[in-house]
């Protein structure tokens, strides 16, 4: 079984290696899309002010405290109080606000959009205590580098694994191997080692580029957080699986493949937090492999978490994993019907 | 052929779908070391039986046994297929290629003696997409064979190839029967049939409609033998000898079996012999008598 996987392994990867167009295609786009927004991005910090409050969404409102009342900001309901202090810290909250037991604030003295949050706070109840808390500030480009490698891990798996799945099909490629004693396991199997290996030979490559050039934080432990992307790249190229299960068409297949991806790109903060979106939004959102991944990755090289921090992401990865192999072992289809 | 020497057999095989039934009631038995060929028009039924036999569509009813049992794991060990039409792994060498498929089986210590069966040898740099036609159904052959098969399944494996080319298969083809292996094919070309079969069936609407030795057949269809004449030396006073005109070769085609007399009647007639021709029945005919001459899709 090992020798029939890695015949079929050591072929797709040649053949990667030698379709020049797609090699370079795959490791010169994720660059750019780095370079590129990680430059746009990188002076630009949001501009609306962003304040955590230790409160129920329904309590924000303007008869419960004037502070409510303000126009452009936005009150972001919080359960966790420390965690919320620590994002006052780094900047990633403008201002934190408790209005019971009595009004309590906490800012970050370095943050001028802080400065500002405070200003406006005080000038509806001069009454609140303040806390002062220090950090260094998350910059977007920190906080942006994770969401587009993790989209560009999305995009490499699932139409990676995805698509071609489905041309081998189409082209009798699959039904010629069927002819052989090589089962459908050992040919997923080889299939998804060989994205794996391509897709995470490439980010590491990307990662250290960007970091070397564009000086992103990275806190916590490189273990870690290879460990979040090889569960992050199984559990998508598992996904890719289920959809190229039963395919014949590559256009069909370029349509269910952007529908997966665009709630991806969407739903799973790569481009902005959801921290202020519905409940209803986030739960469904968690839903998602690439948000489970993100979450992680921030979480590891902004916050510096280690494996107990973000075990809750790493587990449903594998069980997403579990899952989608599952369903995409028992759909899957050799022949074009 | 009696049911306990096949080595392939297939009982009451059934293929439907919607809106036809591609196969329909046939069964067959294959003996160890037979070159067994299934002819039939376009749409015949002779890839889906294959495809059924190869164990690689499974029929809506029937069973097919390979030594008597199931096919199952042992049966793909010894299978050999070279499908009609294959795409193979992009990028790879003809050697690669091979390499790709005898480790899949790792039954032969080396792709050597495959590459030399298939006259491979100089062509194993090349890049398997950028051979030619002949070229690539010897690659094809040679990746059926990677396992040692003792079944090989040709499904019309040298459409499309020039004369030369096809002829040169034949040449392998009985290179393989030559060691007591069992072959099965498809094929439109009867001459290729004729030439590689031990066994025939033709089949039509999804039936075996004539079975057995080709001069067997030929035999048992036809007495008779046929007599060629261009079609301006035949006179309008023979036309109560049982003719036909093929107006495109503008020739005339006698049925006799008494050519003796017919050339008597020729002769009386004056007609001029100097290109007369004498063919028996060949596969072709009986093919087109049995299968009819409409165009099939």
């Amino acid at each position: 079984m090992i020798a029939r996987i890695l015949a079929v392994l050591k072929a797709r990867n040649i053949e990667f290696v030698r379709d020049r167009a797609s090699m370079v295609w795959a490791i010169v786009v994720p660059f750019v899309l780095v370079f590129g927004l990680g430059i746009i991005f990188s002076g630009g910090d949001s501009s609306q002010f962003t304040v955590a409050v230790l409160d129920d969404a329904e309590a924000v409102a303007a008869h419960v405290h004037p502070y409510y009342a303000t126009r452009f900001v936005e009150f972001v309901p919080v359960k966790n109080s420390a965690e919320a202090i620590k994002k006052v810290g780094r900047h990633q909250f403008d201002l934190l606000f408790e209005r019971e037991p009595v009004a309590r604030y906490w800012v970050n003295p370095e943050s001028p959009t802080g400065y500002l949050a405070e200003r406006l706070l005080l000038q509806t109840d001069p009454t609140a205590v303040r806390e002062a808390v220090t950090g260094e500030a998350v910059r977007y480009v920190d906080w942006l580098v994770p969401g587009i490698l993790g989209m560009n891990m999305m995009f490499a798996c699932l139409f990676g694994v995805g698509y071609v799945v489905v041309r081998y099909r189409k082209n009798g490629f699959l039904k010629r191997l069927r002819a052989t004693p090589l089962s459908a396991f050992e040919f997923i199997t080889a299939q998804a080692l060989s994205r794996l290996i391509l897709v995470l030979a490439v980010q590491t490559f990307v990662f250290f580029g960007v970091k070397v050039f564009l000086d992103i934080s990275m806190e916590g432990s490189y273990l870690a957080l290879l460990v979040v992307a090889l569960l992050g790249c199984s559990a998508l190229i598992a996904l890719a699986l289920v959809i190229a299960a039963r395919i014949n068409s590559e256009e069909i297949a370029a349509g269910v493949l952007n529908v997966c991806t665009f709630p991806m790109m969407l739903l799973s903060g790569v481009f902005f937090s959801l921290e202020a979106a519905p409940q209803w939004l986030q739960g469904l959102a968690n839903l998602l492999p690439l948000t489970q991944i993100l979450a992680a990755a921030r979480a590891i090289m902004i916050d510096g978490a280690g494996f107990a921090g973000v075990w809750p992401h790493l587990a449903a990865l594998v069980v997403m994993t579990a899952v989608f192999l599952a369903v995409g072992a028992a759909l899957f289809r050799w022949r074009f019907i | 052929m009696a049911a306990a020497a096949a080595i392939i057999e297939a009982r009451n095989l059934v293929m439907r779908y919607p809106s036809v039934v591609a196969v329909d009631d046939v069964s067959l038995a294959i003996a160890q070391g037979e070159c067994f060929g299934l002819l039939g028009p376009n749409g015949a039924g002779k890839t889906t039986t294959i495809e059924i036999l190869e164990g690689i569509l499974v029929p809506t009813s029937g069973t097919t046994l390979f030594r008597g049992q199931a096919l199952g794991k042992e049966f793909h060990a010894e299978a050999g297929i070279q499908f009609q039409s294959t795409a193979l792994q992009d990028f790879l060498t003809v050697r690669e290629t091979i390499e790709l498929f005898r480790q899949l089986y790792n039954r032969l210590p080396s792709i050597d003696s495959v590459v030399a069966e298939c006259a491979l040898g100089e062509l194993l740099d090349r890049d398997a997409r950028k051979i030619s036609g002949g070229q690539r159904q010897r690659l094809l052959l040679a990746i059926a064979l990677i396992n040692d098969p003792t079944v090989i399944f040709l499904d019309e494996p040298t459409t499309g190839l020039d004369p030369q080319s096809r002829r040169n298969f034949w040449d392998l083809v009985d290179t393989i029967k030559k060691r007591n292996k069992t072959i099965i094919m498809t094929t439109h070309y009867m001459e290729e049939a004729y030439v590689l079969c031990d066994r025939i069936a033709i089949m039509d609407h999804g039936k075996i409609i004539a079975e057995g030795a080709p001069d067997q057949l030929l035999k048992h269809h036809y007495e008779d033998v046929i007599l060629q004449l261009p079609q301006a030396d035949f006179p309008p006073a023979l036309a109560d000898l049982e003719h036909k005109v093929l107006a495109n070769q503008q020739l005339v085609e006698i049925a006799t079996t008494d050519v003796n007399a017919t050339i008597l009647r020729l002769t009386e007639q004056r007609v001029p012999l100097n290109h007369l021709r004498i063919r028996p029945r060949n596969l072709e005919d009986l093919f087109l008598e049995l299968t009819g001459r409409e165009l099939r899709t």
